[in-house]
């Protein structure tokens, strides 16, 4: 019968606070989880929105051909106008 | 009394009652935090989604902007290269961007062994070449720190001055070349004892 209430007694003021200790720690961890999956979600919206801008480089890499185009039309006529290095020096 | 009466038993079912509340209770609450981290990483998991979708034709462009920079860059260098000379392009290039000319031009490794010529400060055929361009470049600088000598507006003037004047136009109006001959304008007045007898002093009186 004391063995009886010895075990009752252990269980009521040891097992049952390490088990509501335990399982509040994974509570804890849980909550705490939630609150990095939430900034993570904020961080990827963001980098999302910021990529909104990379439909542009389609233009830049259009606008970049037709510079460059010109130039090589410039650099061509400069090449017939200016004399070579080697011809005015020698 | 009361516990006496319930017994030893009862108070064990009661204890473990007890844990397998709080079991069912912190469960419980556990599910739902998991329930929000799964919203939330369905959230997260449709934003990364976006970011892939639209960096996905990011390297294609850049790489093909690249390119089309690269060419130009070749372009310029071999031009330059060809026009002035290696060694007056890599002074030009320091001149215009001191410290770059260490750096030498890409498509000229041999441009780094290259000891830049000072054309910032001396006039060389690269500086001509490039005022020659007409470009609005800042050479002749006496300090890179500061301001542009050249005169950006007259540009045109500045490179004419560089040459010699083959035809003779400063300054604008010489003067004229004196008339020799018969028809020589007298440029000076002819003076009435020339070539008359000299003139004869008045006698001394004699000292006794």
């Amino acid at each position: 019968m004391t063995l009886w209430w010895i075990a009752d007694a252990l269980l009521l003021v040891v097992v049952l606070p390490v088990v509501v200790y335990l399982l509040h720690g994974v509570l804890r961890a849980a909550r705490a989880i939630t609150l990095s999956v939430n900034r993570i979600v904020g961080a990827a919206a963001a980098g999302s929105k910021d990529l909104d801008a990379t439909a542009l480089l389609l233009t830049t890499r259009d606008q970049v051909a037709q510079t460059v185009a010109v130039v090589a039309n410039y650099g061509g006529s400069l090449d017939i106008i200016v004399d070579d290095a080697e011809e005015a020096g020698s | 009394m009361i516990v006496a009466a319930i017994g030893p038993g009862t108070g064990m079912i009661v204890v473990m009652a007890l844990i397998v509340l709080a079991l069912v209770v912190y469960l419980l609450l556990v599910i739902v935090e998991l329930k929000r981290i799964t919203d939330g990483l369905d959230r997260a998991i449709a934003g990364v989604g976006e970011i892939i979708q639209k960096s996905a034709p990011v390297n294609e462009v850049v790489e093909d902007i690249n390119g089309n920079l690269d060419a130009g860059v070749d372009l310029l260098e071999g031009l330059l290269v060809k026009k002035a000379g290696l060694i007056d392009s890599v002074g030009l290039v320091e001149g215009l961007y001191p410290g770059a000319g260490a750096a030498g031009l890409r498509n000229f490794p041999q441009s780094t062994e290259i000891e830049a010529p000072r054309i910032a400060e001396v006039y060389t055929k690269g500086t001509l070449t490039l005022a020659r361009l007409g470009r609005e470049a800042p050479i002749a600088m006496a300090n890179p720190a500061g301001p542009v000598l050249r005169n950006v507006e007259s540009g045109s003037l500045a490179a004419r001055q560089l040459y010699s004047s083959v035809r003779h136009q400063n300054p604008e109006k010489l003067p004229r070349s004196p008339v020799i001959g018969t028809d020589s304008p007298v440029s000076y007045e002819q003076r009435d004892d020339i070539g008359q007898p000299r003139k004869r002093l008045p006698a001394r009186p004699a000292t006794p």
